[in-house]
């Protein structure tokens, strides 16, 4: 492959089948470019070379029987840490889990890993996925391959990094307010935030319950669609994954998108948006107009709320689900005098600012006196703006906003400032909140030559929508508006 | 409203977390301006709303289609089996003494 062609699901399949290539010896040449690009890029936070050429060989073997191959046979893929893989180090960018490693894999690993894919390695990410510039992870930001000198978003940034650097061909992330979307804009590559319950969670370290998702990031739609195919489903170890049927995403996407409702809300194109975000996401909805799309205004009353509304149900969630680590059954442990300063000690050594801003925020929140002004409304607000998303999709059948509304901005120029970093969410937490899916695509760069970001929302359980949309949008060269 | 140190220390204890004092004023005006901001969702009349405990879609508010592709809860048979991970998970604790985690003695006399 050429420098500027990127490795697909599909060419590495063509290439293991015509025996251009091996299993082994495509997962060596990813290793070679990581082993180049990663101390620039700090993508990676450590790489599983033993299980990924073990994986690479059952490939290689397969071929040479003339077996079929799976769907993901011999693709290489990097995944995010904070999704548990067995015998490899699991840190969730956080030094409480410095040495942490897995007795299990999550359900995801496992079914990319039936389906013949080789996992590279873990992902840098912002710690336990609590951040939107990647800035917050205790081993080093992440650099943005577009722009060196600018974040690649969070909390996801080093699985987006590393699809868009050409480290690997697709990456898992996680979602929780943004985590997904807002890395894959401004590294200039698609990803996907599946409904809620769409994939499961079992391996995942919890964030905030209620919203963390898993999803794909990739460089073409095909591929992010071939990657859904795989993890979508339920599955008996999450309680919380769906028993809803699978569609098949492939040929779901290629659909005509004619006469497709495109919703498009006054309220994400309003104040703080910046004017060339603005102007290339309307030229893409101008784009899906003209390919058969009806554009229909929308409003969205709530979505001015969704900010204050997120910070408090992620952080409460997550003051709950980091309470285990209070270095007694694995982890960081601090030695303490008595069992109350040993946890006080190990979490105090163990979280950084940010986790520990959050942690406090949400315990606030929760704490006696405050649940009702706080978290009791908050959940109500969240059910105001879900009803937005709910009526709305009685007028369209998908919803169109940009992802973010500033593109990349320089690595420590939000840090100083936590409520101007959680801000710049204002266009992902709403569909974070109601639960419905979104995808990020490509839509243009900026005169800088920064990646922009369009946002599609469907209702729940419309991923299928939402590719054939993106699938459209791809084919007509929307990825370069 | 004003966020006090009194407040941050109240916190910090809840959360178990402690803090040292150079940290307890910058959380102290963080998170006044934090929730400051939140305040703005006193703005709105919600006293005819219910909180959204659960992630499922209602069919009551006419999700198209969603609650009929079948996103209903499912449960699996309350069944016993074999858990065998125990030795993993103890080769992960800072001090186990199979098969227990040991920690600093909780109980005086």
């Amino acid at each position: 492959m050429s420098a500027t062609t990127p490795w697909t699901i599909a060419t590495v399949r063509d290439a293991l089948l015509t025996k251009k290539t091996s299993a082994r010896e495509l997962a060596n040449d990813f290793y070679t470019r990581i082993e180049r690009r990663n101390p620039e890029l700090n993508a990676f936070l450590a790489l599983c070379p033993e299980r990924a050429y073990a994986q690479a060989d059952r490939v290689d073997a397969a071929v040479a029987k003339g077996k079929p191959l799976p769907p993901l046979a011999g693709v290489p893929v990097a995944i995010k840490d904070v999704i548990s893989t067995q015998g490899v180090r699991t840190t969730c960018g956080s030094k409480i889990l410095e040495n942490y490693t897995p007795p299990y894999d999550a359900t995801a690993i496992e079914r990319l890993e039936n389906a013949g894919a080789v996992i590279l390695g873990k992902t840098n990410c912002d710690e336990f996925a609590m951040g939107s510039s990647n800035e917050n992870s205790a081993y080093g930001a992440v650099r943005n391959p577009a722009a060196l000198d600018r974040v690649p978003g969070g909390s996801s940034g080093g699985s987006a990094a590393a699809v868009a650097a050409g480290l690997s061909v697709v990456a898992l992330g996680t979602d929780t307010g943004g985590s997904i979307r807002q890395p894959g804009a401004y590294c200039g590559i698609p990803a996907l935030m599946p409904t809620y319950g769409r994939v499961s969670r079992y391996g995942l370290i919890a964030f905030a319950s209620s919203l963390d998702r898993i999803g794909p990031f990739a460089t073409n739609i095909n591929d992010a669609a071939t990657v859904m195919s795989i993890i979508a489903g339920h599955d008996s170890n999450d309680s919380t994954s769906a028993s809803v049927s699978v569609p098949d995403y492939l040929a779901e996407m290629e659909k005509p998108v004619t006469g497709l409702r495109i919703g498009v809300p006054e309220d994400y194109f309003g104040e703080g948006l910046d004017p060339e975000v603005k102007a290339k996401v309307q030229a893409g909805i101008a784009l899906l107009e003209k390919l058969g799309c009806r554009r229909v205004p929308l409003k969205m009353p709530h979505t001015d709320y969704a900010i204050a509304t997120y910070y408090v149900v992620a952080t409460a969630e997550a003051s709950s689900n980091l309470a285990r680590y209070d270095g007694v059954r694995f982890g960081l442990r601090v030695q303490g005098s008595t069992l109350m300063d040993m946890y006080r000690k190990t979490r105090e050594r163990g979280f950084g600012p940010e986790v520990k801003r959050r942690i406090m925020l949400g315990t606030y929140a929760l704490s006696s006196g405050y649940y009702d002004a706080y978290y009791l409304r908050a959940q109500k607000v969240r059910s105001l703006i879900a009803r937005d998303f709910s009526n709305a999709f009685e007028k369209v059948d998908a919803i169109l906003t940009p992802t973010a509304p500033i593109p990349a901005f320089k690595l420590g120029e939000k840090t100083a400032d936590p409520l101007q970093m959680y801000l710049a969410d204002i266009y992902t937490v709403t569909g974070s909140l109601a639960g419905i899916p979104g995808i990020s695509v490509p839509c243009g760069k900026t005169a800088a030559g920064l990646p922009i970001g369009m946002q599609i929302f469907a209702s729940h359980f419309g991923e299928a929508r939402i590719l054939q949309l993106a699938r459209a949008f791809e084919k007509a060269g929307g990825f370069a508006i | 409203m004003k966020i006090s140190r009194e407040d941050v220390l109240r916190v910090a204890q809840l959360a178990h977390l402690d803090l040292a004092p150079e940290e307890v004023e910058t959380y102290r005006g963080q998170l006044d301006e934090i929730l400051g901001y939140i305040g703005k969702l006193q703005e709105l009349d919600v006293s005819n709303v219910e909180p959204m405990t659960q992630m499922r879609p209602r069919s009551t508010h006419g999700e198209s289609g969603a609650s009929a592709s079948g996103a209903e809860l499912e449960l699996r048979d309350d069944v016993v089996v074999p858990c065998t991970v125990a030795d993993a998970v103890l080769a992960e604790a800072p001090d186990a003494a199979k098969p227990f985690f040991r920690v600093p003695k909780v109980i005086e006399r």
